[in-house]
């Protein structure tokens, strides 16, 4: 473990060219110069908020440069994480494509920084799960991590004036290996939806791993949420740790 | 679980803020996790003027069968009223 820490707000380039707030936090280069690989975090629904920050600097304390971008900044810039998180919901989310462009963004950031070793792991959490296997399956990247994504596979309820969608016809694009941990009490993604996602990924040959856990349902690695469950929690963290290791390492 | 469910409403009414009273005219409703409230999920509301900052929002998470109450409690109030007050 790394006690050396950096971390800031930056900005980055993201989609269409616009600049947008991002977290970057990475061991002190004076103390640790790598190379070493990077993380993209892809926040979830509540937004760009202190929990995500907090497992943002956990992945820096392991050695790696972590970069949030702040998908919410265009349509709340500077606000509280939970009042743009509501401006974002009601605008009906983040579209696919803006979102491509935003993680296409961090991920350049990542591979420009003297300390890169070249390699660069995107992870998400609730929707940042499914938009972590939507960045695999259209950006290089070397290893992804779906944390309970819902609708990876299945389609929004009836009216939902969300803007996602399945992405199953995206998933033979899957570039890189896929770790993906599921709560067996998680409605969204349902245990059907983690198999069918498991059977899709299993026709097309990619490279997967993926673990339920029993007695966690959605947002299981929330420890500020009544969700959080200590169990699945620590040995999810124990999987992703060993999952970077292994891809993300020089 | 996520339930990415959400309702609009138009209203028409004003609000007190962090920055003190302000016109209201959007409720956005929804089911889902809280920010703050100690439950796993809460019916959620969000009274905005959509023309101001993000941060002039009056938030509500209730626990499902508090925000049935409300309801309840909101059409009682709407209910003992002769109807000729309830114009506008």
């Amino acid at each position: 473990m790394i006690d050396a820490l950096c971390a800031a707000s930056i900005r980055i380039t993201g989609a269409d060219s616009q600049e947008i707030e991002a977290y970057f936090a990475h061991p002190d280069a004076d103390v640790e110069p790598g190379p070493r690989g990077g993380i993209v975090m892809i926040h979830h629904m509540p937004g760009f908020d202190a929990w995500t920050k907090e497992v943002a600097r956990r992945f820096a304390t392991h050695g790696y440069n972590v970069v949030v971008p702040n998908l919410y900044w265009r349509e709340a810039p500077g606000a509280e994480p939970d009042d743009a998180a509501a401006v974002a919901r009601a605008g009906g989310g983040v579209p696919d494509a803006r979102l491509i462009g935003d993680v296409g963004g961090a991920i350049d950031y990542l591979r420009a920084l003297p300390s890169s070793n070249g390699k660069v792991g995107v992870i998400g959490h609730c929707s940042g799960g499914r938009q972590s296997v939507l960045a695999a399956c259209n950006l290089p990247l070397d290893a992804a991590v779906d944390c309970y994504g819902a609708f990876v596979v299945g389609t929004p309820p009836a009216g939902s004036p969300m803007k996602v969608g399945g992405i199953e016809d995206q998933l033979g694009n899957l570039g890189c290996p896929l770790l993906g941990l599921f709560g067996e009490d998680d409605q969204y993604p349902s245990p059907d939806q983690v198999a069918e996602l498991d059977r899709l990924l299993t026709g097309h040959g990619k490279e997967h791993e993926f673990h339920s856990y029993p007695g966690a349902g959605h947002a299981f690695f929330a420890t500020d949420r009544t969700a959080y469950r200590v169990e699945a929690a620590l040995d999810g963290y124990a999987k992703i740790d060993a999952f970077f290791a292994q891809h993300l390492a020089n | 679980m996520c339930t990415y469910s959400t309702e609009h409403a138009a209203v028409s009414g004003s609000g007190k803020g962090r920055h003190g009273w302000f016109a209201l005219d959007e409720a956005t409703v929804y089911f889902d996790h809280p920010v703050h409230a100690l439950a796993e999920h809460t019916l959620n509301i969000d009274l905005t003027n959509s023309a101001a900052a993000p941060g002039e929002r009056i938030a509500l998470e209730l626990t499902a069968a508090s925000a049935r109450e409300l309801v309840a409690a909101i059409e009682r109030a709407l209910g003992s009223v002769p109807a000729g007050l309830l114009a506008g």
